[in-house]
């Protein structure tokens, strides 16, 4: 056997099942944020809203599941849960465990997100009479954004990958898609090559996306809004 | 009885900050038209005392009627029920606040700052909201500022946008918690110009400030704050020509040159 075989690479990096692979890695990526936003925001506004029972509700999902591995939180979903009749199929189970899993991150990223902004801000949004969803809305948080959109990118990027961890609950995206070709052509490191230049491919274009999401939000702050992202990116990369 | 109220009208307020008594026992009238200085050293209850004329702060004793409404309560019972956070919202649309940071929003430009609380507290057309907006650009002499952000605009052009931003809800009452410490001494007249302007207008003003020259100028009565109380009240001219008590004349002989 050949130590690299181009044929075989060129033929694997056009393979329909691999880029069908691909963009259930994209669909199940984008879905499980649009939930985990959902949750991040209710979240962080219940954490804040300083009614004990929310405050309560929400740290202890924040804590139990920043607290436990995605891939045990998803085997207990799809293979767990049955044991007590709550049956999900594999794309249920995938989108819960992921998006729930990304929730409980995103409040906190969100939470931090609106800490940022001013008391000023706050007095000035209520000064007008505005109501609480008013302000948040209108004031808060597009000025949270500025913070949260840089470390929510991330975790945009950061999800790209882990979703493929939803692969043990036979999640047929690109990972296991690359393991399934795995069985029947031999050619493995061709194979995992390209599903790591699809995985470059998909961060690296978010990552232009993110950059003008970042120019968009950060509008009214033109010099201070780059240092701050820059500054939550540093932070992050430090950690 | 008596159809007329007072637009401010303080009874016996007592406020804390845990165990921080920052006004004790205050009362104080404010007739419709009329412009209250309010003036005291640091730490003496004056930004707390404006704060709670909008309810951004609660009181814990006495009570507090804007226009011969009850502030931030209903009464149930003769006793005061705290009204949902809506319905403080509802009772703040007729009172502006200036502060002394400016707070305009950073994200919006200037005449979106304006029109922001119009659109969205009182549902004004988009359009209407504008073009009121554009008027008060004009009032408080920015017309050609209306596309800037306020980290475009000096101290004394926000400020007077922050201005404009509280008369779009055509309040009845005008709060002004220190409108000119934040600014470079050349930027003062400017606001303080726009501030006598809407004096003469007729509007309702309560002035947290050390701007002696405004005090004479647009005052109708200035008030001495010490300790989280009321020490004197008197007219400008009475205020600083004959002062009654020690304090006062303690404090004036300190700031005053
Ligand atoms: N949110 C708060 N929590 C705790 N203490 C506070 C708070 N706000 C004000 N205080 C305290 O209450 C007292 C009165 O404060 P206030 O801001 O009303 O004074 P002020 O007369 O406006 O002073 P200055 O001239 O410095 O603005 C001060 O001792 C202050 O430290
Ligand atoms: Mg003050």
């Amino acid at each position: 056997m050949k130590a690299w075989d181009w044929p075989a690479f060129f033929e694997y990096l056009t393979s329909p099942f691999l880029m069908m692979g691909a963009w259930t890695t994209i669909w199940l990526t984008v879905v499980s944020m649009v939930i985990g936003l959902v949750l991040g925001l209710i979240t962080a506004l219940m954490r804040l809203s300083g009614i004990p029972v929310l405050v309560a509700i929400a740290r202890f999902y924040t804590w139990l599941w920043r607290g436990t591995p995605l891939l045990v939180q998803l085997i207990i979903i799809f293979t767990g849960l049955p044991q007590l009749g709550i049956r999900l199929n594999v794309v249920q189970s995938a989108l819960i465990g992921l998006g729930v899993n990304e929730g409980a991150y995103i409040s906190e990223i969100i939470r931090a997100g609106i800490q940022s902004v001013s008391r000023g801000q706050f007095d000035a949004a209520r000064a007008l009479g505005m109501n609480f969803p008013t302000m948040m809305r209108v004031v808060i948080l597009p000025q949270a954004a500025r913070v949260i959109i840089p470390p929510l990118g991330n975790n945009f990027n950061g999800l790209l990958k882990t979703s493929s961890l939803a692969s043990v609950i036979s999640m047929e995206e690109l990972l296991r898609r690359s393991q399934m070709l795995t069985q029947v052509q031999f050619r493995v490191l061709e194979i995992f090559v390209v599903a790591a230049i699809f995985y470059l491919i998909m961060t690296t274009i978010w990552g232009v996306i993110q950059g003008r999401l970042e120019n968009y939000f950060g509008r009214g702050h033109a010099a201070s809004a780059r240092r701050t992202a820059k500054a939550v990116l540093d932070e992050q990369d430090a950690r | 009885m008596s159809t007329t109220y007072p637009m401010v009208r303080v009874e016996k307020v007592d406020k804390y900050f845990g165990d921080l008594h920052v006004l004790r026992n205050v009362d104080l009238e404010i007739q419709n038209s009329e412009v209250v200085v309010v003036i005291g050293p640091s730490g003496s209850g004056k930004s707390t005392l404006l704060r709670c004329l909008n309810h951004l702060e609660k009181i814990d004793h006495g009570r507090i009627e804007i226009d011969g409404r009850l502030i931030g309560y209903r009464e149930v019972n003769g006793r005061p029920l705290e009204l949902s956070e809506s319905q403080v919202a509802k009772h703040r649309r007729d009172i502006g606040m200036v502060f002394q940071q400016f707070n305009l929003f950073p994200h919006l430009n200037a005449l979106e700052n304006i029109a922001a609380a119009p659109i969205n507290v009182l549902k004004k057309d988009r359009n209407a909201a504008h073009a009121q907006a554009r008027e008060l650009l004009a009032l408080v002499g920015l017309p050609e500022k209306e596309q800037s952000y306020p980290e475009q605009l000096s101290g004394g052009q926000q400020q007077r946008v922050a201005i404009a931003r509280a008369l779009a809800m055509e309040p009845k009452l005008m709060l002004f918690d220190e409108p000119t410490s934040a600014l470079d001494p050349e930027m003062i007249k400017e606001v303080l110009d726009v501030m006598i302007d809407l004096s003469q207008k007729g509007m309702t003003m309560v002035v947290v400030t050390h701007e002696m020259g405004f005090a004479r100028a647009a005052a109708d009565r200035v008030v001495f704050m010490d300790e989280g109380q009321i020490v004197e009240e008197a007219t400008p001219e009475d205020f600083f020509e004959r002062p009654k008590h020690q304090r006062t004349k303690l404090f004036l002989s300190q700031i005053l040159p």
